[in-house]
């Protein structure tokens, strides 16, 4: 049969050390059986590797910072799409999905560009700020957390928290503190990086398992794969895992692909305590930068979503392997000068 | 006392479980106790084997396999909290 022909627009080119998921979505969409794709990268930075790799990549054009709004993202969407003719849009940081969402209805009605993303409502709900009273909206343990806009509310936590804690910014990053000293310290690392509100949370020790999974928006989930982190970095970034089979997490994801009816990929990040209670930690609203685990392990789940944002009848997987593992490497590419200079000063290359 | 029936065993002596992602890797002599646990075989029956084949005297191995299966069971290899010797 032959494949169809699709434009499909990707972000998420940092394959760096705490890489983004483009990358390995891309890698997934290579791979299909459905789809000859025709890959068009979307990249904030001059330096996001992606960019330069073309046997991945055709052609990358750069965007607009999401703290510039969706209008400006709107006007370059709209220059690319002229050359391009995006039929696709796949975002995968936290940080612009604010941007892509609010412009997903003008993308499909003003150029026919679809998007597959959650709806502002569940996105805001899971937000880290939220997500102890989604965890009991939705029925899932979630460790007590306190959300800091000032200095002054750090001396107060001690009344209603045992230290060590949880320190995290808004979208990313996570420093565990054990005193208000370092509290403050972290505070201050992540609001400037990320804004704020920095979020506290209490410390839940056990080992890390995540889940990849995507729903489709009726409360279906179309596949999960979880997997347990085998190495990480001091930057707390798996470098190696291992897909494991656990039913109870699954059946979290199910439960809240159920309740929530969440369109799009997830990841959920849990704690697994040596008692065996799940805390959910985190839920990133997009695929996890090891997606690409879950299509070793027989769930494509970029090419099930591109299935699902065409409108199509996507089956439930049923199965995926246990004990495949995903090992990152880095790799130095060489690249022209003429390149670089061309992504810097034009904006596309 | 048995292993958890999900444990997938090498004949190399490589020990993987499916539910943590754990791996271990056991000694010939490991690996052939975690197989007879595997098939269910009781202590008493494993200690018999072993002693018949290998130069081991019966109480000085009784030991050894309670100190191995506790082991396994604080892995969370086996099913459930059964004694050593059960």
């Amino acid at each position: 049969m032959a494949k169809r022909r699709i434009n499909i627009a990707v972000t998420g080119l940092n394959a760096i050390d705490s890489p983004g998921p483009g990358i390995p979505v891309i890698r997934a969409l290579r791979e299909s059986s459905l789809f000859d794709v025709r890959i068009i990268g979307l990249s904030y930075e001059a330096l996001e590797p992606g960019i330069y790799m073309h046997d991945l990549v055709d052609k990358t054009y750069q965007i607009p910072l999401p703290a510039a709004g969706a209008e400006q993202l709107l006007n370059r969407l709209r220059y690319i799409h002229e050359a391009e003719q995006l039929e696709l849009i796949i975002p995968n940081f936290d940080a612009e999905l604010f941007n892509f969402i609010r412009l997903a209805d003008v993308l499909r009605e003003q150029m026919g560009i679809r998007t597959f993303l959650p709806e502002m409502a569940q996105f805001e709900a899971r937000q880290k700020v939220n997500l102890e009273a989604y965890g009991k909206e939705h029925g899932l343990r979630i460790p007590k957390s306190r959300s800091l806009t000032r200095h002054a509310e750090i001396a107060a936590l001690s009344h209603d928290f045992t230290y060590p804690l949880m320190v995290k910014g808004k979208f990313y990053d996570a420093c565990i503190a054990y005193t208000p000293e370092q509290v403050q310290t972290s505070f201050n690392k992540l609001s400037s990086k990320w804004g704020l509100p920095v979020i506290v949370q209490e410390f839940i020790a056990g080992e890390e398992v995540n889940v990849t999974a995507l729903g489709d928006g009726t409360g279906q989930m179309i596949g999960a794969v979880p997997m347990r982190k085998q190495y990480v970095t001091d930057k707390g970034k798996a470098w190696s895992g291992i897909s494991i089979d656990d039913e109870r997490l699954l059946d979290m994801a199910r439960r809240l692909f159920h309740t929530s009816r969440w369109r799009g990929g997830l990841e959920l990040e849990v704690i697994r305590t040596a008692e065996e209670d799940y805390y959910l930690i985190e839920i990133n609203p997009r695929f996890p930068a090891w997606i690409y685990l879950a299509v070793g392990c027989g769930q494509n789940h970029p090419e099930a979503l591109v299935r699902l944002a065409l409108g199509e009848d996507v089956k439930p997987f049923e199965r995926y392997d246990v004990g495949k593992l995903f090992v990152r490497y880095s790799y130095d590419m060489i690249v022209e000068l003429d390149e670089f200079m061309k992504i810097s000063t034009q904006g596309e290359l | 006392m048995k292993l958890k029936k999900n444990i997938a065993l090498s004949d190399t002596g490589f020990v993987f479980d499916p539910s943590t992602g754990n791996s271990f890797t056991v000694n010939p002599i490991g690996l052939e106790i975690i197989g007879y646990l595997k098939e269910g075989r009781s202590a008493e029956e494993i200690k018999q084997e072993i002693t018949e084949r290998y130069e081991t005297d019966g109480p000085g191995f009784e030991k050894d396999l309670a100190d191995f299966v506790n082991m396994l069971q604080k892995l969370k290899l086996t099913d459930g909290h059964g004694k050593a010797t059960d």
